[in-house]
């Protein structure tokens, strides 16, 4: 697979500025700046409720904008959304293949979506189809996919557009670690040709294996940013010992889970 | 209110077509099985003790009635059932508005599925009820035409039921309160003229009077000025209602 990139090197693929999401009066996201440079893997990591959804779903054009400005691959997404879900492939958090069609079928259909029809779609299905692993499962119905399968063919479909910004709405959340492995190698391969990847999570492994950059998030809110590795030396250092009340001391190396219970005092997995 | 549908509602359309045609038989063989019922027990059976209703012999009279509610009746299990399922069970709706799709593309091609479904079931019983002698005049052949105007004003109710009421227990009201209804007390069966004034009158607000009366009309060859205001009442009808799905399942999706 061949990519190319839209984006003339120095513009941001996503931009947001001051962005807000409001519900019916209340805040999931508040007013939130961060800027997604082109062929990395930026990373929204913090538990259920964090915003990290509704920030996504802003991006692609699901949810519209409350407030602040967002633009995606240069353009507005309040008035440029179909021109950029062209050059989006998304993996929501739900799965959404179609259940009424069978595992090549769904590409292809999905491939119309895109006006991508006839030898052009099938050639792309088919080495998507490869590349994950499921050429052998082309003629069978979605239903009878393992979860982790399910998944794979769920980011297969997000990339038959060669989408320049890949989104993953907690692209391995209830897989096995196996299954989480596979789709981990998978997304390190595309970031590898040259794919901008958007990722959000709350398994901090997840975040700090895949992400050049990430935001640590909460309440709406983003709580600090950085390099995986730099975040945790400089906000929680080498080493955590953990102290309980038996008088037991553990001590292991510092993790981003040690970073976000410093700074909310909580866990991110509870 | 400005309606964003694109030449994406054709792929969004071929989607539901292709799978329509994975069992395109069973569907076609179960939706023409109920009026063949009903042509013969009530046509046929209860048509032998039936004096002929305005010169016409009962099974003449019921069958262009039965093609034209068959065929909104299957229009509105797609737009009601099909469509809530789709939605908010396969998520099918989120999955295609990832892509260049707008949600007015997809609820355009809804409202295309279900004009179909009416063009089609009213074609094969159409065809059925000439085979057995019943259609009078070559009128006959526009009967697609009328029931594509007639499918989509169903369809359009039907998703604004949807829209409203988005809960799979509802769709049984919809079919109890509104369908049911609409076919027993339009004409499908029996004139109106025979009732109270207030049902008659009631009668011109049912969707399914008017196009019985188109349907029948072309069927039977008795062609005249009257089936105008019919077609002119169905036309105004899409036309006015039109915008409300779009507005409606907006609201569901988009939050």
């Amino acid at each position: 697979m061949t990519r190319q990139m839209g984006v003339g090197g120095t513009l941001d693929v996503v931009a947001a500025e001051d962005l807000v999401k409001e519900y019916d009066g209340l805040q999931a996201v508040r007013g939130i700046n961060f800027r997604i440079k082109a062929r990395e893997c930026f990373g929204f990591l913090g538990p259920n409720g964090a915003g990290k959804t509704s920030t996504v779903k802003m991006i692609y054009g699901l949810s519209p904008v409350s407030a602040g400005k967002l633009t995606v691959l240069g353009m507005d997404v309040r008035t440029k959304i179909r021109d950029i879900k062209r050059r989006l492939g998304v993996v929501p958090q739900e799965n959404n293949l179609d259940p009424d069609l069978k595992v090549l079928q769904n590409l292809l259909v999905y491939a119309s979506f895109f006006n991508i029809s006839g030898s052009e779609a099938r050639n792309r299905a088919q080495e998507l189809l490869e590349f994950f692993g499921l050429a052998d499962k082309a003629k069978e119905r979605v239903e009878s996919l393992s979860g982790g399968m399910k998944r794979r063919l769920t980011i297969a479909r997000a990339l038959i557009n060669k989408p320049d910004l890949l989104i993953l709405d907690e692209p391995t959340t209830g897989l096995d670690p196996q299954a989480r492995h596979m789709v981990w190698q998978r997304l390190r391969q595309l970031k590898e040709q040259g794919v901008t990847l958007i990722l959000t999570t709350h398994y901090m492994e997840e975040a700090s294996q895949l992400c050049d950059r990430l935001v640590i998030m909460d309440r709406g809110e983003i709580l600090v940013e950085g390099n995986p590795h730099q975040l945790v030396s400089e906000q929680a250092g080498e080493e955590i010992v953990e102290t309980s009340s038996s008088e037991e001391m553990i001590v292991h190396p510092a993790t981003l889970e040690d970073v976000f219970l410093k700074l909310t005092g909580r866990k991110l997995q509870d | 209110m400005k309606i964003n549908i694109s030449p994406l509602l054709w792929p969004v359309f071929r989607r539901h077509l292709i799978v329509f045609s994975r069992n395109w038989k069973v569907n076609v063989a179960f939706n023409f099985v109920e009026p063949l019922l009903y042509l013969t027990a009530l046509g046929v059976g209860l048509g032998a003790y039936v004096q002929p209703i305005e010169g016409i012999p009962y099974l003449k009279y019921l069958a262009p009635g039965l093609v034209a509610s068959s065929a909104v009746f299957a229009t509105a299990y797609e737009c009601t059932y099909g469509t809530f399922i789709r939605m908010e069970f396969q998520k099918t709706f989120q999955a295609m508005v990832a892509t260049p799709v707008s949600i007015d593309d997809v609820i355009a091609g809804e409202l295309l599925y279900g004009t179909f479904k009416s063009v089609l079931y009213s074609v094969v019983i159409l065809l059925v009820i000439f085979i057995l002698g019943l259609v009078e005049s070559s009128w006959a052949l526009l009967v697609p035409v009328v029931m594509a105007l007639g499918g989509l004003l169903f369809a359009i109710l039907s998703i604004i039921w949807t829209g409203l009421v988005p809960y799979i227990e509802s769709f049984n009201y919809f079919f109890s309160l509104f369908m049911t209804p609409l076919f027993l007390f339009s004409g499908v069966f029996f004139p109106l003229t025979g009732l109270h004034a207030i049902v008659q009158k009631a009668a011109w607000l049912s969707p399914l009077y008017h196009l019985v009366n188109l349907v029948r009309g072309i069927i039977l060859g008795q062609v005249g000025i009257h089936l105008v205001w019919d077609l002119v009442w169905v036309a105004a009808a899409v036309i006015v209602l039109f915008p409300l799905p779009f507005y409606l399942m907006r609201r569901l999706m988009i939050k």
